[in-house]
């Protein structure tokens, strides 16, 4: 996947999670939890997701790396690419 | 405590499988419209039953409509509706004196099953079970979802009654008034059962589930003709308050709660028994200090079971026989199913509206009455115009042998 492509996933997701949030303008510097209103189970289930459709683990010790859109590129653009 | 405390309806929030607000379903219970619907229940295929049509959306963001359980986007719907209907607002002056209490038959089961269902498609793999789970089954859930939603800071518990249920969370509301506990209770019962395939499995080989190729038709307490129990979901809460409170502020009041009683038959977990059910109706009058003969509409908990509705109806006859020419009965489930934690507070409301139309609501699809169900003025098929209605006794049974009976009467 691309870098955009994984960012495009990523949001995708966040869209299904928090359906009520205008998710067409996210600066992908800022923290994600800065610009939605994502709480922590909201934040689980942005983990289980990218277990279920990537087959991507995200272990407790890295959640801080998902918290903005281009870290989570950062982040999950070898485990991506890797598979 | 002051045990002379009345307590008053004020406002009156409910979703049935026929109407999402007392004028509609009232209407539809007079004119004889059924709300059993086809519903494709996992594992089963097609079953009949009791499916609400309320706008979820109307008092909920979609995320909390996906991360809660349909227990508690009914038990929203409802509380907004009461209270709306009530005029009562909830704010910073009010939210630590309004109560939340909710009878439910059973919590926890959809999403237990919801949950396997997911992981079944992960090789049963635990990662995937989902982090929302213990929110959605603790059996608070329901009535912990309304406070959430509307910022209510008093407390909050559900009553697990099996379908005695929404007759007792009316009781604990009223209750908690009289001690003190609150100013206003929002107060009944919900049911979500309708998604819980194992309700329908267990009813399945009870050999008391309902089936019919006319779901209108598949729910007929009374009937000769009877299958069985069509599972159903809704809600229906009350604000209660007390009298003096009601008055002071000018509010319209429905009725007034006047007397209740609950029992246990000691006997068997399924199977009813007659001896205690009277015991419960006569123990409810008492409190009312009501006889029989002031009763005028018997609202039967009749589920469409054969050992139930003619038990039932046994437990009638010795309280309401000689002189009782003015008491009507009739049943609110032919309309809309078993709606289980939410039947009985359902049942109540649709029947209120007697108090200023003096009409009795039927009960439907008895086409041929079982012989051992027969009841003076049991009001079948098509509505019957009562001479009066002053006080209106609801019953709501069950399992484990659980009896609830509730008396309102009309305002005075």
């Amino acid at each position: 996947m691309t870098r955009e492509a994984i960012v495009q996933a990523v949001i995708e997701i966040i869209k299904e999670i928090v359906p009520d949030e205008d998710c067409s303008a996210l600066d992908p510097r800022r923290n994600l939890r800065e610009q939605l209103q994502l709480d922590s189970m909201d934040f689980l289930d942005v983990v289980m997701e990218l277990r279920k459709q990537y087959g991507i683990e995200v272990p407790e010790a890295d959640y801080p790396k998902l918290a903005t859109l281009a870290s989570c590129a950062d982040y999950l653009e070898p485990k991506l690419c890797a598979r | 405590m002051d045990s002379n405390t009345r307590i008053v309806i004020t406002g009156i929030g409910l979703t049935a499988p026929n109407g999402d607000d007392l004028a509609t379903f009232r209407r539809h219970l007079l004119a004889g419209v059924s709300g059993v619907q086809r519903l494709d229940v996992r594992h089963f295929g097609e079953l009949p039953a009791g499916i609400c049509h309320y706008d979820p959306l109307r008092y909920q963001k979609r995320k909390d409509v996906k991360n809660g359980t349909r227990a508690g986007s009914i038990a929203i719907y409802c509380c907004h509706e009461a209270l709306a209907d009530a005029r009562v607002a909830v704010g910073p002056a009010n939210a630590a004196r309004v109560g939340v209490y909710l009878g439910i038959t059973e919590h926890g089961n959809v999403e237990t099953e919801h949950e396997i269902h997911n992981v079944s498609q992960y090789s049963f793999d635990m990662r995937f079970w989902s982090h929302h789970h213990n929110p959605r089954t603790v059996a608070n859930n329901p009535a912990g979802e309304v406070t959430v939603n509307l910022g209510i800071t008093g407390p909050h518990y559900t009553i697990g009654a099996a379908c005695a249920a929404g007759n007792l969370g009316i009781v604990q509301g009223a209750q908690q008034l009289t001690l003190g506990e609150v100013d206003v209770a929002l107060a009944g019962g919900v049911s979500e059962s309708i998604q819980s395939f194992g309700i329908f499995a267990s009813f399945n080989s009870q050999n008391a589930l309902a089936r019919h190729e006319d779901p209108t038709r598949a729910s007929r307490p009374f009937d000769a003709d009877r299958t069985g129990i069509v599972v159903a979901e809704g809600g229906a809460v009350y604000v209660l308050e007390r009298r003096e409170d009601a008055r002071r502020r000018g509010a319209r009041i429905y009725g007034e709660i006047a007397g209740y009683a609950t029992n246990s038959d000691a006997a068997d977990f399924v199977l009813p028994k007659p001896e205690r059910q009277t015991e419960c109706m006569a123990a409810a009058l008492a409190r009312a200090g009501l006889e029989p003969r002031d009763i005028h509409i018997v609202s039967t908990h009749a589920t469409g079971t054969r050992a139930g509705d003619i038990q039932e109806c046994q437990a009638i006859r010795p309280l309401f026989g000689a002189g009782c020419d003015e008491t009507f009965f009739n049943n609110t489930k032919s309309f809309i199913g078993h709606a289980m934690g939410a039947a009985g507070a359902l049942e109540l409301a649709g029947n209120l509206p007697a108090f200023e139309d003096h009409i009795v609501h039927p009960t439907l699809n008895v086409d041929h009455l079982d012989p051992e169900c027969e009841l003076r003025n049991l009001v079948l098929n098509r509505p019957r115009a009562a001479g009066r209605v002053k006080a209106i006794l609801n019953n709501s049974f069950g399992m484990l042998g659980i009896n609830s009976v509730l008396i309102v009467t009309q305002p005075a």
